[in-house]
């Protein structure tokens, strides 16, 4: 059992990769569309900006695959900027299409007191969610999926986070979880969640670091 | 609401945690892995880690003590202290920092903070200010306060913020390591000319200090020496605050 990261570029990946090693797994960077389609597990980090993220995914001809393996419910794992991409559009980037496979556009933060939201604040699942659970998450961004009712109606357990406005903070369906916030960053709550997401892909944590 | 964010600060030398009086007179205070997860450990909300090594020798040592660091921390890292090219930022980023601070290079070539900005993110890009009073206001100093800069410290703020910074650690040579509180007028006229966050930073002796930063429109503290002289520590800090009404992480809770 493998778990691939996908190679965004000048993503920070050094902090995913520390936290699932901590896990006892070692995350195997990839570019490649056949190792993203067929991987068990597959971590999409955060990157820059919105149209950037696209533009490069574009370049690695993995948008496609990452939207195949998500519709059919294959593990995967989509962080911060990872989750924006995997909607329609953003308002950062607003000439650029997502990977479509949330069907939302993402937005900027209104009512919040200082952007970025910067720091710590509270995650609340939605009833029946399997992954997520009540707890605080790091969060470093300033825009957010805009559309929670016709997320839910997708399939998504839509958890939720206040600073200014409710917005969307996390959705996951089956295996597949997307945080805005940062698991690999929230401690030992953070670390929890990506265990259970592990647990969830079927993925062997054989290296377990304490 | 975002809760408040109580950040231990390791000035690392050599390999070491060490910590003066406005930046002078070094005294070793531990070793920079220990501390770092031992703080996690206290409930920090994040880490942040300067370089203050002058030579070549001690920045390469100090990437490899970012790694060290990353590997046993699950919260953010800040690392700062001599980062002079979108080049020296990336590669911090590649050893494990989620923020880069920037301080004198971003003096000498403001296009710095729109370069890191542009490719990594208003999220990891950091200015880092050494303000000092002077005439009325505060000016900026540059190499450990020992040259004063002419640069108002608000008007490069407030420019550093327009160009892409997206936090703003905010030190007070005055107060840093004396233990007689943040300044608080300049992270008043900090948060008045700028919307990001703000880091307040220099001179915290106990949570009173922490919780008139907060006040008074930091969004963070940072603390040095308090905490590795074991004179408090993050979670009893953090308890104080919690307790005089301020919304906090209480790690490790049970829920």
């Amino acid at each position: 059992m493998t778990v691939a990261l996908v190679r965004t570029g000048v993503a920070n990946v050094a902090s995913v990769a520390a936290a699932f090693r901590r896990l006892g797994v070692d995350l195997e960077p990839t570019e490649d569309p056949a190792v993203v389609a067929e991987a068990p597990a597959v971590v999409l980090p955060g990157v820059g900006s919105f149209g950037a993220g696209v533009a490069r995914l574009g370049e690695l001809g993995v948008g496609s695959a990452l939207a195949e393996r998500i519709e059919r419910g294959a593990p995967t794992l989509a962080v911060c900027l990872g989750l924006q991409l995997l909607a329609r559009t953003s308002e950062e980037s607003p000439a650029v299409r997502g990977l479509d496979v949330l069907p939302t556009e993402v937005v900027r933060l209104r009512g919040a007191p200082r952007l970025p939201h910067f720091g710590w604040n509270r995650v609340e699942p939605a009833d029946g969610s399997e992954l997520l659970v009540d707890g605080d998450a790091y969060f470093a961004h300033t825009f957010h999926l805009a559309d929670a009712e016709a997320l839910t109606r997708d399939g998504w357990r839509v958890a939720h986070t206040a600073e200014g406005a409710r917005f969307v903070s996390a959705v996951e369906r089956g295996a597949v979880l997307a945080c805005q916030f940062h698991p690999e960053l929230s401690g030992a709550w953070g670390a929890a969640l990506l265990g259970r997401w592990l647990a969830a892909a079927g993925v062997e944590r054989t290296q377990e670091v304490a | 609401m975002v809760a408040i964010r109580v950040i231990p600060c390791l000035d690392v030398k050599d390999g070491r945690v060490v910590k003066g009086v406005r930046f002078q007179g070094l005294r070793d205070a531990g070793d920079p892995i220990e501390r770092a997860a031992e703080y996690e450990r206290q409930g920090a909300d994040e880490l942040c880690l300067l370089d203050v090594s002058a030579t070549p020798e001690g920045r390469a040592n100090a990437t490899e003590t970012v790694a060290a660091v990353r590997a046993v921390l699950g919260i953010p890292l800040t690392v700062g202290g001599g980062v002079r090219t979108i080049d020296d930022a990336a590669r911090l980023l590649d050893a494990g920092a989620d923020k880069v601070a920037v301080n004198t290079a971003a003096l000498v070539r403001p296009e710095l903070l729109t370069d890191i900005h542009d490719r990594l993110g208003a999220q990891c890009t950091i200015l880092a200010l050494d303000a000092a009073r002077f005439d009325g206001g505060w000016e900026v100093v540059v190499h450990s306060g020992q040259e004063r800069t002419g640069r108002d410290a608000i008007a490069w703020a407030r420019e550093a913020a327009d160009r892409g910074a997206g936090e703003i650690l905010a030190t007070s040579w005055d107060r840093d390591g004396t233990g007689e509180g943040y300044d608080l007028e300049l992270l008043a006229a900090l948060a008045g000319a700028t919307d990001v966050p703000i880091i307040a930073s220099g001179g915290a002796k106990n949570s009173a200090h922490m919780k008139s930063a907060l006040d008074t429109g930091a969004t963070a503290v940072l603390a040095a020496s308090i905490f590795h002289d074991g004179e408090t520590t993050v979670g009893a800090v953090k308890r104080e605050l919690s307790a005089d009404g301020l919304d906090v992480r209480i790690a490790n809770q049970d829920r």
